[in-house]
């Protein structure tokens, strides 16, 4: 990224946005609870950047994605594109925002009708949105097909001819179709195999070189969300507990979350995986129809007070363009913690508050 | 792991091929290797390399059809398993061979209790008693790290979380005192934070129990972190094989080379672009005359495409087939003679 963030124009601002999802019981449906799958989530995306937002299965990533295209209906919250409020259009306006912002699914199986041709699959948006004639629509077809790297003489197959990752390029190409400003990309990679990941990656930085396009990239790798986002916020439990730049976040995170999520990780190196000190987190992921009191962390923090357990920590900028949710840092906050200074250089082995592993 | 010990387990010239509509695929092809007593031995490879197959052949858990395992033989305990009735087999697989499952939502019965399903190896296997059973199964999950064991027998599949199903998938297999210990993909469905609470524990077994363990996985770090060897397969054959820091620092298959410049790291150096290797994995419908990398390999010339590559030492317990000498950089000398033939030794 060229610019600092600050110099840039915001494209999706998300603002205290809730999705919860009723739980019934009973003969007769009642409410008797929710599952607050995100719970007060604010971020912004500038222009032409990547925010990669990265947690757990479970943690709301992917509601949130959906939530934002409102593909759910949030429960609270507002989302502005591009200055125009995605949660409170109308049906009719709304479709009429659908070509600005697109999305690329986890599942390229599941994600592409088995009965469609790839032509048909690519095409459907154009005849939703555009009223071309069928020979702009062929040839815009081939340039998407170009484009993503499929061979213009595959048009007419089907899906199941396709290999996994060739598959995720023909979801590409479909959320291209309409020249979209805005594409959130829902674990793109996470069904590929390693050496196919790549391919795919390095592809959608292409798109975003050649067409200046603004991703919100979903994934709970945390190494290629490293190597493709400009800035990173992590989940845990429906809320975002740390949104920095991405060098920030990997060299020096802040958040114990952050840091367990980060030390856990496996690297590919037999030497460095002798000499690392692994935080390992005890205990499971809470359940979000049933959060924690407080911090949602507190339930496996290796670094947990009292406060933590009664108050509920706010998302606020510690440093410049570093946002955190947690207690460690909020008094710290106010004796004015020099910037990127971090007190907590990760698990410092001499800590006796981390599990270290053994090696 | 101790050194020049006899081996455990001797796969020598494995074939695995399944019959489908469209033709043979042979998934698995002269695959030769050995475990040593308290080793872990990694197993990486894409899908459809061949490493679930090969290791499912092992000990007939392959249905048949579609599979048949066609040549080759299997030496456990003085047996071939190859060549082992399906009532020998079966006392074999428990006490003799255990298997952790990928998926710990489909390999659990969900109808079953989870004592139940504990209980069941014992009773069929040890020859235990219900009440001796039911012991032995509290044990099990407090040795897997399962809280308040006794209350959570009676549990069942779906009141655990994915990562303690997986303890209780580890504790199945370990329930009777395997001498061999074969992890399809544990951690795959696991978030990572509960991946490195399942790697430290199977650290920490092996430690305990002292049994060989065979991990597969497409994870490269996670091989870093636990193995003592790393196998390489590509294509339903051993592309490489040796000790874990050596295969790692260096790599003598291109397709080893090439996978461990692919993957991008959380720590360390950040490169710009990531390194890709063209094209698709091979589809095996028949048995390999030429590399079977060769279409994706950046160092291909004249042999790859007359000849399959054997295996060959390339250092002290490693050994790669491939015609390309990466150590003085030119077309190993044996590349010219090598017969059209399988890769057969081990």
């Amino acid at each position: 990224m060229a610019d600092g963030p600050q110099t840039r124009l915001p494209l999706l601002e998300v603002d205290g946005l809730k999705m919860y999802f009723p739980i019934t019981a009973g003969l007769f449906r009642k409410k008797v609870g929710d599952v607050k799958a995100v719970d007060d989530v604010s971020f912004t995306i500038y222009e032409g950047e990547t925010l990669g937002l990265v947690g757990e299965s479970g943690c709301g990533k992917s509601t949130c994605g959906r939530a934002i295209l409102r593909l759910y209906e949030p429960t609270a919250g507002r989302v502005v594109l591009a200055g125009e409020d995605v949660l409170a259009a109308p049906p009719s306006e709304l479709r009429a925002m659908r070509p600005r912002m697109q999305m690329v699914f986890q599942d390229p199986q599941a994600s592409l009708n088995p009965r469609m041709t790839v032509a048909g699959i690519i095409g459907e948006p154009l005849d939703e949105h555009t009223t071309l004639t069928r020979a702009q629509k062929l040839a815009r077809i081939y340039e998407l097909m170009d484009k993503v790297g499929l061979n213009r003489d595959f048009a007419n197959r089907y899906p199941h001819e396709f290999s996994g990752g060739q598959r995720q390029r023909i979801g590409i190409a479909r959320a291209l179709a309409l020249n979209p400003k805005f594409i959130v990309c829902d674990e793109p990679i996470a069904a590929l195999d390693v050496s196919i990941q790549a391919q795919v990656v390095n592809l959608l930085e292409e798109l975003q070189d050649s067409l200046g396009l603004t991703y919100l990239f979903i994934s709970h790798d945390l190494s290629m969300v490293r190597h493709i986002a400009d800035r990173v916020a992590v989940m845990y439990l429906g809320r975002i507990v740390e949104l920095a730049s991405r060098d920030a976040l990997y060299d020096a995170p802040m958040h114990p979350y952050t840091q367990a999520l980060l030390s856990a990780v496996p690297e590919p190196d037999p030497n460095a995986e002798i000499d690392r000190n692994r935080i390992i987190l005890k205990g499971d992921v809470p359940s979000p129809a049933n959060p924690p009191q407080g911090c949602n962390f507190c339930t496996r923090c290796p670094k947990v007070m009292d406060i933590c357990r009664k108050v509920e920590p706010r998302f606020e900028e510690v440093t410049p363009g570093h946002f955190l949710a947690c207690h460690l840092y909020q008094e710290a906050a106010v004796g004015a913690a020099p910037s990127g200074a971090n007190p907590e250089q990760s698990a410092s082995p001499q800590d006796p508050n981390f599990q270290q592993g053994e090696t | 792991m101790r050194e020049g010990a006899q081996p455990v387990l001797e796969v020598n010239n494995l074939k695995t091929i399944f019959r489908t509509r469209g033709g043979e695929v042979h998934a698995v092809n002269a695959v030769s290797f050995d475990l040593k007593p308290g080793e872990l031995l990694g197993v990486v490879g894409e899908s459809g390399s061949g490493k679930s197959v090969t290791m499912m052949s092992l000990i007939g858990l392959l249905p048949s059809p579609p599979a048949e395992v066609r040549d080759g033989s299997v030496m456990f305990d003085g047996l071939d398993l190859l060549k082992c009735t399906p009532d020998q087999l079966r006392a074999v697989r428990g006490p003799g061979v255990g298997f952790i499952f990928q998926d710990p939502m489909t390999s659990l019965n969900p109808v079953f209790t989870v004592g139940y399903q504990l209980r069941e190896p014992l009773l069929k296997h040890m020859g235990m008693t219900k009440a001796q059973a039911n012991v032995r199964a509290k044990e099990l999950l407090e040795l897997v790290g399962i809280p308040d064991a006794a209350r959570r027998l009676k549990d069942y599949p779906h009141q655990f979380s994915g990562g303690m199903r997986q303890r209780v998938m580890i504790a199945i297999a370990l329930a009777c005192d395997p001498k061999v210990l074969i992890a399809d993909e544990p951690t795959t469905a696991l978030d990572v934070t509960i991946q490195a609470q399942i790697l430290e524990l199977v650290k920490d077994l092996r430690q305990k129990l002292g049994m060989a363990i065979i991990w597969i996985t497409h994870d490269l770090g996670v091989i870093a972190g636990i193995a003592d060897r790393v196998m390489v397969m590509y294509g339903g054959q051993i592309a490489e094989q040796g000790p874990v820091k050596e295969v790692f620092a260096h790599p003598r298959h291109p397709y080893t080379r090439a996978l461990l410049q692919t993957v991008p790291s959380v720590r360390g150096e950040r490169a710009e672009k990531l390194n890709v290797i063209e094209g698709q994995p091979p589809i095996l419908r028949a048995a390999p005359s030429a590399c079977s990398f060769r279409d994706r390999c950046p160092h291909r010339f004249g042999p790859c495409d007359a000849a399959n590559p054997a295996r060959h030492a390339v250092g002290p317990g490693h050994d790669a087939a491939c015609f390309w000498d990466f150590d003085t950089n030119a077309a190993r000398a044996d590349a010219a003679e090598t017969p059209v033939k399988e890769a057969a030794h081990g």
